[in-house]
């Protein structure tokens, strides 16, 4: 239990902060307004070829925005050695993780409900499929996403040139969740039969699990030559 | 003052970090209610002597006993114990003093915790800055608040890693009457030092780590003035 509460406090010390200045989200959402802008030029919107593009783009600006907000998670940490300062509290180094699995969640969410509608407002889209299950399958990928990406982002603060590590690593450990996740997103939006989406959607979730269990007791060996 | 009894026993701790051996064997008793320093060279390995025994790195082999009881592998409960002041302050540039106390007070389950931060921000003097992000303050500054983190959960061992660099003279009297207090209120204290001056002062007991390992030990008692102790010191480190 506590250590649920020792995560909230962390989570909660980053989220009010960018509540504050802003400026992480405010980068996101500038950097996926842009991607969309792009995209809205490459494809003719009158194309109903478009239809097919718009589930792949829903995850490439998540994953993308996604890794800005990443690099930047534990830098605040290095500062002043705070990661020590973490470290040398009484908590589990797990809860050091979840909080900031549970911040980045959040982050990546609101730009997320900013983003897709936009997305959807400039390719024309008109949302017919079933809500609710576009909604769980967007939460469940971005908390994959979060989970591993968290635990490399972490990994690679430590080393040189940071910022270019965590794609290299990250997006190739994404790929069965990301087939996953714009597989089912395609079958939502294209209204098709849902059942097709649950069996991507149960595949999704264990691969969530099974990261969030391997990074949960991984996180306190990465945190001990730091 | 002085109790008896050991607050703090070191056994046999050896670190090797990467293929360096960094300690070896070191051994050490720290009583109830008393301070010892622990001086050396640069590079000697007092500060990860300090890490070791706070859980931030393993030590390859040796034990670890707080009051009589064995400690196991990073616990929790020798974090809440130990009140840790390394090279950094550990504070969040982006928070303001306040926040960084309400912060860490609550990860150390301190309680009423508002009242204690305001006390303490007074005692370091920096209640009138205690509304501003500590980014633009001056390393004097953050030393203070560094203190009053470490104070924060009322330890019963002070840690301290150098505290006086960077000090103004008004911050290490400040400092040092707050170090006195908390030895008259029974507070252990293992603090690492350059400063002859202050370590003669504040010192029950002084102990030379030089190249990983502890050479020699002694007792601050009245006959042991300021200028003994240097050529003490510095016998001790050219024998080596
Ligand atoms: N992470 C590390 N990896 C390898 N060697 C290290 C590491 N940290 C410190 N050392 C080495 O350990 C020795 C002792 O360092 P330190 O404990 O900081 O000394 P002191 O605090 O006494 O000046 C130094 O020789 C330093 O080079
Ligand atoms: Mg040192």
């Amino acid at each position: 239990m506590s250590i649920l509460i020792d995560a909230w406090t962390i989570a909660w010390k980053d989220l009010s902060n960018e509540l504050k200045t802003k400026q992480t989200i405010g980068m996101m959402v500038i950097f996926s307004s842009l991607v969309i802008l792009v995209f809205s030029f490459a494809f003719d919107p009158t194309n109903n070829m478009v239809k097919a593009v718009i589930p792949g783009l829903v995850w490439l600006i998540t994953i993308f925005s996604g890794i800005l907000g990443l690099n930047r998670s534990f830098l605040s940490e290095h500062e002043n050695d705070c990661l020590t300062g973490l470290r040398s509290a009484p908590i589990d180094p797990s809860s050091i993780y979840l909080g900031k699995v549970l911040a980045n969640f959040i982050v990546v969410t609101v730009v997320q409900v900013i983003s897709i509608p936009v997305l959807f407002i400039l390719f024309d889209y008109r949302f017919l499929g079933a809500i609710l299950w576009f909604m769980l399958i967007v939460i469940v990928g971005t908390f994959g996403f979060i989970i591993v990406g968290t635990f490399l982002a972490a990994l690679a603060a430590n080393a040189k040139n940071s910022e270019m590590l965590l794609p290299v690593l990250l997006l190739p450990l994404l790929s069965p969740l990301m087939i996953a996740a714009v597989q089912g997103t395609r079958i939502v939006l294209e209204n098709q039969d849902i059942s097709d989406a649950i069996s991507w959607l149960q595949l999704m979730a264990a691969y969530d699990l099974l990261f969030l269990a391997a990074c949960f007791f991984l996180f306190e060996f990465i945190m001990e030559g730091s | 003052m002085k109790e008896l009894g050991n607050m703090l026993e070191l056994k046999n701790m050896t670190k090797i970090l990467g293929d360096k051996l960094i300690l070896k064997n070191v051994s050490l008793v720290l009583n109830k209610g008393e301070t010892l320093a622990v001086i050396g060279p640069n590079g000697a390995g007092k500060s990860t002597f300090f890490k070791c025994t706070v859980g931030l790195l393993q030590p390859t082999s040796g034990d670890i006993i707080i009051e009589g009881q064995k400690i196991q592998k990073n616990s929790a409960e020798i974090k809440r114990k130990i009140g840790f002041l390394g090279h950094e302050s550990f504070l969040y540039n982006t928070l303001t003093p306040m926040e960084n106390l309400k912060f860490y007070g609550k990860l150390f389950k301190v309680k009423n915790i508002d009242e204690k931060a305001t006390r303490l921000l007074k005692e370091v003097g920096l209640h009138y800055f205690k509304e501003i992000p500590i980014r633009s303050f001056s390393r004097g500054m953050m030393q203070r608040l560094a203190i009053a983190r470490v104070l924060l959960a009322e330890p019963d061992i002070l840690m301290l890693d150098e505290p006086h660099t960077g000090l103004d003279q008004e911050a290490v009297a400040l400092l040092n009457r707050i170090i006195k207090q908390k030895q008259t209120n029974g507070t252990s204290i293992l603090i690492i030092s350059h400063d002859f001056d202050q370590v003669h002062e504040l010192a029950d007991r002084v102990t030379i780590l030089n190249k990983g390992r502890i050479t020699e030990t002694i007792q601050l008692t009245s006959d042991i003035d300021l200028p003994k102790m240097k050529d003490w010191y510095a016998e001790a480190v050219a024998q080596k």
